[in-house]
């Protein structure tokens, strides 16, 4: 049975350029990193393995030959395999062709266990593979899940975080979930686990390798587009005043009903 | 940047020593300083990490790194705390009797467990035997298949933390140090308490405790070596953990510099940076020149320990003794750059100052390093 994550490898944000005429982001010379919540995905990943005592941990991405960094950490933490999904068929999806494309290579793969994915992608932020691809391949999804409370093999029943509280939900398996930074602590990868990832190479799939209508892949089989692309205006700094408490807060009422607050 | 051409895998326990310190030791040291507990959750990340495989032999389910695989972990994680990297380089210190000396049962039985992530310690230091090693007083008398030891043992680092124990006692004190043995002790053994933690001026992080045997029956197998070779044990111990000791104050002076530069590069004083100041840059430089020059020395007897050099007294002797030297006069003048600043506990080198000084005085002071120096030059020379 196979636990199943998929992970996205991002630019560090921490330094992320952006091209303003073409409004884009600059890659080169950027550090890649596997997507932050989907370490989260992968350490629960391991811990089902390592709970349940069985299962097999494959990791997947959809990505440029050089997202094979991202598998290589997943194996230095302890993932059993590492799939690459890799075409120019491929390249240009949105998070629909992606989570399409994605859906079809785990039908390739057959048998899963649990699906699971960090919550979002830190650089498109939309959260919408992990529940996307749970529709295509018709299971049930659980977003936001904050803890495992219970795992057999044909049930799940987990704890997630919303905004008004936690809810617990039960499912049946396979299922579709994505993860937030409550539900673990990653570990550190261990050395022997690094010494494996030096030598592994991922398994390459690509557009003929995986059964996909071409109409659903890629740039074609994407509805959205990016139209620009621009860092958000910087907020300035406020006023300052200073004075008495009095004359302050006369001030500051003046100051209130002039910008129709009060 | 020197390249030291390090092997892969060497470049690998590098950057993952580099990563247990930056996210988990460095969070955490100012808490492990304050409070002096022991840091078992840190010991756990490293043991998860295979960190204390690389020191064992891959025949005892290790990595077989041997000393410079040791010596890059320590410093990288001393780089973070000196203190929380002491439980990892104190178990080295205690496992090397193991390693050198130990016959196949007692490797069999202890090394996989170091390499799992046990805690050891070793236990040579008594109340009046530091310097004077050879005037310990911890007795072991034969008593069918056991020995019998008594006695205190003081300043233990990782004592009452570790499952195991090196411990140095007299079988024949009328011969001195020649009377001496060295045996495995294990926590747990009826006879074994622990005294005093001591409160300590820096690696608070580390745990130092008395050791106290009192009737306590230890099994003749767990002798290391022969009776009377627990002086030969101890010296050969150190002449494979100086290095440790060598890396543990490369990290604390690598700190200081990194420190000291960022710091002086951001201060202003008479409107401009104090970075700008030859004054400062020549401390600097000075730090710098010292601490690679220190580096390159350790590396370089760390290696020749591990090609099978075995006449490596002096040299050992000699990294531990100028690294932690120049670890002492780096962190000195990083708070000196730092100036008041520097003083106060809400910046981190005065406690780069504080953890730097017991590489002055622990696994043999400086003066006595000096000593095993100086007399293995003027017996070379004629």
């Amino acid at each position: 049975m196979n636990i199943v994550v998929c992970i996205k490898q991002v630019p560090d944000t921490q330094d992320v350029k952006m091209d303003p005429e073409r409004g884009t982001l600059i890659r080169e010379g950027v550090k890649s990193i596997v997507n932050p919540f989907d370490l989260y995905a992968i350490e629960e990943g391991l811990r089902i393995k390592e709970r349940m005592g069985r299962g097999r941990v494959v990791v997947m991405t959809m990505g440029p030959p050089q997202a094979e960094d991202a598998l290589r950490e997943a194996i230095a933490m302890g993932a059993d395999h590492g799939i690459l999904i890799s075409d120019r068929t491929f390249a240009g999806a949105d998070t629909l062709a992606t989570s399409y494309t994605l859906a079809k290579s785990i039908e390739k793969l057959g048998s899963p266990w649990i699906i699971i994915c960090g919550k979002q992608a830190m650089d498109g932020d939309t959260a919408q593979v992990g529940p996307e691809l749970a529709t295509w391949l018709n299971f049930p999804q659980i977003t936001y899940v904050s803890k495992i409370i219970d795992m057999g093999d044909n049930r799940i029943k987990v704890e997630r975080l919303t905004d008004y509280g936690y809810d617990i939900v039960e499912s049946s398996l396979p299922c579709v979930i994505t993860v937030n930074k409550e539900i673990n602590e990653p570990r550190l990868p261990s050395l022997r686990g690094m010494m494996k990832a030096k030598k592994f190479k991922a398994e390459v799939w690509d557009s003929s390798s995986v059964e996909v209508d071409r109409r659903y892949i890629g740039l074609d089989g994407s509805p959205t587009r990016v139209v620009s692309i621009f860092a958000p205006p910087v907020k300035k700094g406020g006023e300052k005043y200073h004075g008495e408490p009095d004359e302050l807060a006369r001030h500051i009422a003046r100051k209130l009903e002039e910008i129709k607050i009060i | 940047m020197i390249d030291y051409f390090l092997t892969e895998e060497e470049q690998m326990i590098k950057e993952l020593a580099r990563k247990i310190a930056e996210e988990k030791i460095i969070p955490k040291r100012e808490y492990y300083d304050e409070t002096q507990e022991f840091p078992w959750d840190i010991v756990k990340v490293m043991a998860e990490s295979d960190l204390f495989r690389i020191f064992i032999p891959e025949e005892y389910e290790g990595l077989g790194g041997g000393v410079m695989a040791l010596t890059l972990a320590v410093e990288e994680l001393s780089r973070g705390c000196a203190g929380i990297a002491l439980a990892f380089a104190g178990t080295a210190l205690g496992t090397f009797p193991i390693i050198l000396f130990g016959n196949e049962e007692q490797k069999k039985k202890y090394l996989p467990r170091v390499a799992s992530g046990e805690v050891v310690a070793f236990a040579l230091t008594e109340a009046d035997a530091g310097s004077d090693a050879g005037n310990i007083k911890t007795r072991a008398i034969k008593d069918g298949d056991h020995y019998v030891l008594n006695g205190t043992k003081q300043f233990i680092t990782n004592g009452g933390e570790a499952g195991i124990y090196v411990v140095i006692a007299l079988t024949n004190p009328e011969k001195g140090a020649r009377g001496a043995s060295a045996f495995i002790v294990e926590k747990g053994t009826p006879g074994f308490s622990f005294g005093k933690k001591e409160n300590k001026l820096g690696i608070r992080a580390s745990a130092t405790r008395e050791l106290i045997f009192q009737d306590c029956r230890v099994p003749a197998e767990n002798l290391l070596g022969k009776e009377g070779m627990g002086f030969i044990i101890a010296m050969k111990t150190f002449d494979y953990s100086r290095p440790g000791v060598a890396a543990q104050a490369l990290g604390i002076a690598q700190a200081a510099i990194e420190e000291a530069a960022r710091y002086a590069k951001q201060r202003v004083q008479f409107g401009v940076p104090i970075a700008n100041f030859q004054a400062i840059q020549h401390m600097l430089a000075d730090m710098a020149m010292k601490l690679e020059a220190a580096r390159a020395l350790t590396y370089q007897v760390a290696r020749n320990i591990d090609k099978g050099n075995t006449k490596i007294a002096k040299e050992s002797a000699m990294v531990k003794c100028l690294a932690s030297d120049v670890a002492m006069e780096a962190a000195l003048n990083a708070v000196q750059i730092f100036g008041g600043y520097g003083y106060m506990k809400e910046y981190p080198v005065e406690k780069l100052l504080r953890d730097a000084k017991i590489t002055q005085i622990y696994e043999g002071t400086n003066q006595i390093m000096r000593n095993i120096i100086a007399s293995q030059l003027l017996k070379e020379v004629r």
